[in-house]
């Protein structure tokens, strides 16, 4: 392997990192915020880069069918646990934000439909379109059972999985998609060939760290949404709702993972069930940020990355392996250096 | 009409009746104490007046049946909790935490930056620790912060748990000074505390709650001579020598005592 082959590697491992970064981002948002970990995350990204897709061939989304049952089925949770609470009054508030808001896009594609749309509209409209299904998820699965064991959620998470990945099939059908590049500019870097698309991905990846951290740092919103991860029970005395900062993350993630989706479609061919793996390999970076550091869960993310370019290039056929193999000496390192501040604490 | 009314209120874990049939009241202005040994239920009954408990009976703040309202709801009325845990978020700064406070006034930008200087005013221990995180503070700063934050709620009705718990003498004594001191600000309080002492002493009125029911009530002043409270929870007679963990002089209503030392 000369030079020139391992900067060509390095970038494609940084370009697959950064999209792993703003799933991982998302895993460990949605983790920290309602402890649930969201197995069918990845599935968000691939349901965009679909919707993105069919959009761009002028046909109608699967994610359509898909988002008007999750609403229908979200409201009826609702309107049951309202009418058991006697508070009718809050009925239009509830129709309102969980069956017109998440059919307002739904509709809009429904009616365009067959036009040529530009393609920023084409972009917008599908993240529009993807953004309410995991909020929606949350109300009709996660919300009953808030209180459960992470391990519940996750047992139950890993269910949702299979069942998304059946309605992804039905919606979405069994054929992989490949969009158009977003931009076809070619960058000569110092005698190096850099794709526009590999810069726009890094660029984009980068924008949404900052956006998030800035969110955090700066906005009672981000705050409240911290807070939530801290300690539940301080902010719902506060007057936090922990619902509210739940839905706040599914949606925040959810545009995290519809971005991810949007700049991989181009690159990678995307089918009803690819979602899974690019999860999974997000997971492994959440992992080694511990499911609780945001900049440690980006550098594993990047790590994951490079790991799987460097051994497409020597030992593709092992590349999967390799990175989930990743996790073995991880999840030794961690399990180690956390029984030593349990230790620490101990002494106390 | 009373702010807080609590009427034949029932408590349980799972079949395990923690709170048996209480009822009290406060009035706006009014500071309540409820004292009680250990295990009596007086943390049940909290919890389950500010929300986070199931119970039977009856419930209403300000005229308000608390079925109505959920633990936000009875926060964005101004009806707060400073539990006994505290709760603070030990990851974010002392300043976070007093914002995140005044959370269900957010839309009062203008309020919340008054409040937060009044809390600095009130507490410049707080002040000078803003940028720390709350899980640095000691366990004095710590209540001190759980007060300020509850108090960015701009609340009509505290309900503090135990808040002289774990705090050296001085402390408490400063502690007691401020609850006092919420009164000029028109803050109803009910208190609920071991330190029986220093509880009547800067209460109006009180409840002795044991094994999930009252047995006594009355006006402060009058349970600090009642027999039957002293015996139990006064240190028994008064003879001087008894360790002293409480103020040694309240000025508040509850009326001057200033012979022994304090229980526990």
């Amino acid at each position: 392997m000369n030079g020139e082959i391992a900067a060509i590697l390095a970038m494609d491992g940084i370009a697959s990192g950064a999209i792993y970064v703003l799933i991982g981002l998302g895993l460990v948002l949605i983790f920290a915020v309602t402890r649930v970990i969201f197995v069918p995350f990845g599935d968000i990204a691939a349901f965009t880069a679909l919707s993105l897709a069919s959009l761009e061939t002028g046909g109608r989304p699967g994610t359509v069918g898909l988002v008007a049952v999750l609403a229908i089925l979200a409201t009826a949770v609702e309107a049951t646990a309202l009418v058991r609470n006697r508070a009718l009054h809050r009925l239009p508030r509830a129709l309102l934000f969980y069956l017109v808001l998440p059919l307002v896009p739904a509709a809009a594609v429904w009616f365009a439909a067959g036009t040529t749309l530009s393609m920023p509209l084409r972009i917008v409209l599908s993240l529009a379109l993807v953004l309410p299904i995991a909020p929606l998820l949350d109300r009709i699965v996660f919300r009953p059972i808030a209180d459960a064991s992470v391990l519940l959620l996750l047992t139950v998470a890993v269910a949702l999985h299979f069942a998304l990945s059946g309605l992804g099939l039905m919606f979405f059908g069994p054929e992989g998609v490949r969009t158009k590049p977003l931009t076809d500019t070619v960058f000569d870097v110092a005698g190096l060939i850099v794709n526009g698309q590999t810069l726009l991905i890094l660029a984009a990846s980068i924008a949404f760290c900052g956006l998030l951290f800035l969110y955090f740092e700066f906005t009672i919103q981000g705050k409240a949404l911290r807070a939530t991860a801290v300690n539940r029970i301080g902010a719902r005395l506060v007057g936090i709702r922990p619902t509210s900062t739940g839905t706040i993350a599914y949606l925040l993630a959810s545009l995290l993972a519809g971005i991810s989706g949007v700049l991989i479609a181009p690159v990678t061919t995307i089918f009803y069930d690819s979602g899974f793996l690019l999860g999974l390999k997000a997971f492994v970076g959440a992992i080694i940020g511990a499911m609780v550091s945001y900049p440690v869960t980006a550098l594993g993310a990047v790590m994951v990355g490079l790991l799987e370019s460097y051994t497409s290039f020597w030992l593709s056929a092992y590349k999967e392996v390799l990175v989930f193999g990743l996790l073995i000496p991880v999840l030794l390192w961690r399990s180690l250096s956390f029984s030593g501040t349990e230790e620490e604490e101990a002494e106390e | 009409m009373a702010l807080l009314s609590i009427d034949q209120v029932t408590v349980a874990y799972d079949k395990v009746e923690a709170v048996r049939g209480v009822s009290l009241a406060i009035e706006p202005g009014q500071i309540v104490t409820v004292i009680g040994p250990n295990g009596a239920g007086k943390t049940t009954l909290l919890g389950a007046a500010i929300g986070l408990l199931p119970w039977r009976g009856r419930m209403s703040f300000d005229g308000i049946d608390l079925r109505r309202l959920d633990v936000e709801a009875r926060i964005e009325r101004g009806f707060c909790l400073v539990p006994e845990t505290r709760e603070l978020f030990g990851d974010l700064s002392v300043s976070d935490n007093l914002l995140l406070g005044g959370y269900s006034r957010r839309r009062d930008s203008a309020g919340l930056k008054q409040s937060l200087t009044d809390v600095y005013g009130r507490f410049p221990r707080l002040s000078e620790r803003r940028d720390q995180k709350a899980s640095t503070l000691s366990g004095g700063e710590r209540q001190m912060l759980a007060l300020g934050r509850a108090l960015m709620v701009k609340p009509r009705l505290l309900m503090l748990d135990e808040p002289s718990l774990g705090l050296a003498p001085i402390i408490v004594r400063e502690v007691f000074r401020i609850i006092a001191s919420l009164r000029e600000l028109g803050v109803s309080i009910l208190l609920v505390e071991q330190n029986a002492r220093a509880a009547l002493e800067t209460a109006d009125f009180g409840y002795v709650l044991e094994t999930g029911e009252i047995v006594h009530s009355g006006a402060a002043s009058a349970l600090m001579h009642d027999p039957r409270v002293t015996a139990s929870y006064l240190g028994g007679h008064h003879d001087a020598g008894l360790e002293a963990r409480g103020p040694k002089r309240m000025s508040g209503p509850g009326g001057p005592r200033s012979e022994e030392g304090e229980l526990r």
